[in-house]
């Protein structure tokens, strides 16, 4: 948005001021920016073993009887049992046995093999057939969130403490006080079920108009914050020196908003936006609980009501990586683009 | 509060006796006056801001609601009869019945414990927790604030729905209270790190301060410091933070009831009663709006209160 605003000449300065300047006019910047990349991704491995060990410790390790832990409530039959057995090597017993186990877990999983659902299917295929489906949600609840949230923070920031500004502060604290678990169901009844302006479910292969409810719903979180960010960054880089410079050259107010303050304004929105595009692809477990759409939340939705613990430990399993990485890419992409960020 | 109250009581009448002539509303930029504690400026803002006491308002409803139901509603939540699936209002039952043939209005009403219950306790945990952490990594600096800010970055990471979905699915089977308390712990194990960044922060900030010096020098004790004059400084940005928590919590366990490896059938709680609603939606609504409006007010108003004595509290959005 703020690269196209001034045509193909902005974007050239764009591109050569603020995202080659880090690489070219400072080489201890670069070193010290691959420092703050190493020690991130150092993180993002204790953080990845971190949280698998505790998935897979809760999920198979302890007292009793893991395989039947594993099941719930439901009986398991002799075949699963013999399965689950050679899978997890549960023949094999003390701390060691639980580390064989667990490092067999983690192989497992870095090599995409999550291993079967109690229903018997894989548990690769389920997510395989699934994926498309959660990132075009994802990928609608993100324009949702760009095209008003952003649109509307940039004039929240201009005019603030107008009218405008109080009542859009008002109504995105509303809904980011609201939980999905309220939003989602309570749109469906009245847009759904009541006034049927949008299909109130999607079915096995939704079209992109049953996504669109769903879409918004899930969006409107991450709309609510970016609108509170865009503001804020506008409002703060209305007042910075560079602006007043731009104001005593003469600029009209169009170009100093549209140029200069939007530029700087948006990095940390994008960033946001960024970190988002990964929790919307695993934080729709709600959303897509409730419109019956057959994604990766949904999934886990049903695996956590029909008591199928392989399936759940596998798809969250694969949604930590997800996210963890979004992060990862996020906090990098960050530190490219802005070039004022101190990394320590 | 009433710490505040006090202060503003005697600054509100220092600003009354003031210098005669000066307008009646306190003008920041104009003329000197007597200078303001930063509390006494904060409550004049939130004194005027009507969604400060709105916000309160529901916080006390819905603790009376939580500590004596039965002032609210005269029908037992428990007496369903399925005679009167989905019945209209009748008697004292002013929403209806839902599926079971319960009282929508009662059942939401005796909700409000167990949410509040699970809110509060979370909070106060993540609080303790929050607070250890972040006063020895504020505080003692060096490889303690290394390694614990490392521990901090790492829960951070850790999406909080993903991490509770399995640590609350090991314990499915047990009983009514052990659940309360594993949904309390698991909230408090995964949410504490935000209150103890603030805390970790602000004691930095404290612990700079002439006076800590000065009480070093006349010989006090790290843990004296730490107690006396750093704590003090720590605790109003945590309690704002943990006020949003409170109501995060509430909206978490909700949202872990709803998925059904929250708090499970003896106990009333709003998400489960939102996730019948939402199945049968289509046969009647109340069952489904109501359990919904008495979630989201609580939680907007502990988001909205602590947003509010956020903002009066911080100078820099004045």
């Amino acid at each position: 948005m703020a690269v196209q605003a001034g045509g193909t000449a902005a974007n050239f300065r764009y591109a050569r001021d603020v995202i080659l300047r880090p690489f070219s006019a400072f080489p201890e910047r670069l070193a010290s920016m691959f420092r703050f990349i190493l020690r991130r991704l150092l993180q993002m491995v204790l953080a990845f073993f971190g949280t698998t060990l505790i998935v897979y410790a809760l999920m198979f390790a302890g007292q009793g009887d893991p395989i039947q832990a594993l099941a719930g409530e439901r009986p398991v039959t002799a075949a699963q049992r013999a399965y689950l057995t050679q899978k997890y090597h549960l023949d094999q017993t003390g701390v060691g046995g639980f580390f064989y186990r667990y490092l067999d877990y983690v192989k497992n999983l870095l090599q995409g093999d999550l291993g079967q659902s109690l229903t018997g299917r894989q548990i690769g295929d389920i997510l395989q057939q699934a994926w498309p489906v959660t990132v075009r949600l994802a990928l609608i609840a993100l324009a949702v969130a760009i095209i008003f949230g952003v649109t509307a923070g940039v004039i929240a920031g201009i005019r603030r403490a107008s009218i405008f500004d109080n009542s859009t502060l008002v109504l995105t604290l509303l809904v980011l006080g609201i939980p999905t678990i309220v939003l989602a169901p309570i749109a469906q009844y009245f847009l759904g079920v009541k006034w049927q302006l949008f299909p109130p479910t999607a079915g096995a292969q939704p079209s992109f108009y049953a996504l669109l409810l769903p879409g918004i719903v899930l969006g409107s979180l991450s709309l609510a914050t970016a609108l509170r960010l865009t503001r804020t960054s506008v409002a703060e880089n209305l007042r910075a020196d560079y602006v007043r410079t731009a104001r005593s050259k003469g600029l009209v107010k169009r170009r100093i908003v549209s140029v200069h303050v939007l530029r700087n304004s948006l990095i940390p929105v994008v960033t946001f936006l960024g970190v988002e595009l990964g929790n919307l692809m695993s934080g729709a477990i709600i959303t897509e609980g409730v419109f019956n759409i057959p994604g990766v939340g949904f999934n886990l939705f049903r695996g956590i009501r029909t008591e199928d613990g392989p399936l759940v430990v596998g798809i969250v399993s694969v949604l930590v990586v997800v996210y963890l990485v979004s992060n990862l890419v996020v906090d990098v992409l960050y530190a490219v683009l802005d070039p004022r960020i101190r990394y320590e | 509060m009433s710490d505040f109250e006090t202060v503003a009581a005697t600054e509100d009448q220092a600003a009354r006796r003031g210098v005669s002539g000066e307008p009646a509303t306190p003008d920041r930029i104009g003329a000197p006056q007597r200078a303001r504690s930063l509390a006494g400026d904060a409550w004049r803002d939130l004194r005027r801001n009507p969604i400060f006491w709105v916000s309160l308002a529901l916080v006390v409803l819905a603790a009376a609601m939580a500590a004596v139901p039965s002032l609210f509603t005269a029908n037992d939540p428990r007496d369903c009869l399925l005679s009167r699936q989905h019945a209209a209002p009748s008697g004292g039952a002013i929403f209806g019945y839902d599926f079971q043939g319960c009282d929508v209005y009662a059942r939401a009403v005796y909700g409000t414990r167990a949410s509040l219950l699970v809110g509060a306790l979370a909070a106060l945990a993540t609080g303790v927790i929050a607070l250890i952490v972040g006063m020895l990594a504020g505080y003692f600096g060096g490889w303690v604030d290394a390694v614990l800010s490392r521990v901090i970055d790492i829960v951070l990471g850790i999406p909080l729905l993903l991490a509770a979905i399995v640590l609350l699915k090991r314990l499915s089977t047990s009983s009514d209270n052990v659940r309360l308390f594993a949904v309390i712990f698991v909230l408090a194990v995964l949410g504490w790190t935000t209150a103890a960044r603030v805390i970790r922060s602000s004691v930095i900030t404290a612990k700079e301060q002439d006076y800590v010096s000065a009480a070093r020098m006349l010989g006090a004790r790290n843990g004296r410091i730490m107690w006396r004059h750093i704590l003090p400084n720590a605790l109003a940005p945590a309690i704002v933070v943990l006020t949003i928590a409170l109501g995060s919590f509430i909206a978490a366990e909700a949202t872990l009831s709803f998925l059904g490896i929250g708090l499970k059938a003896p106990t009333i709680s709003w998400g489960q009663d939102i996730d019948t609603g939402r199945i049968h939606m289509r046969e009647a609504a109340t069952p489904l709006i109501v359990p919904s409006a008495f979630l989201a007010l609580t939680v907007l108003a502990f988001i909205m209160l602590g947003d509010a004595i956020r903002d009066a509290f911080d100078p820099k959005l004045r």
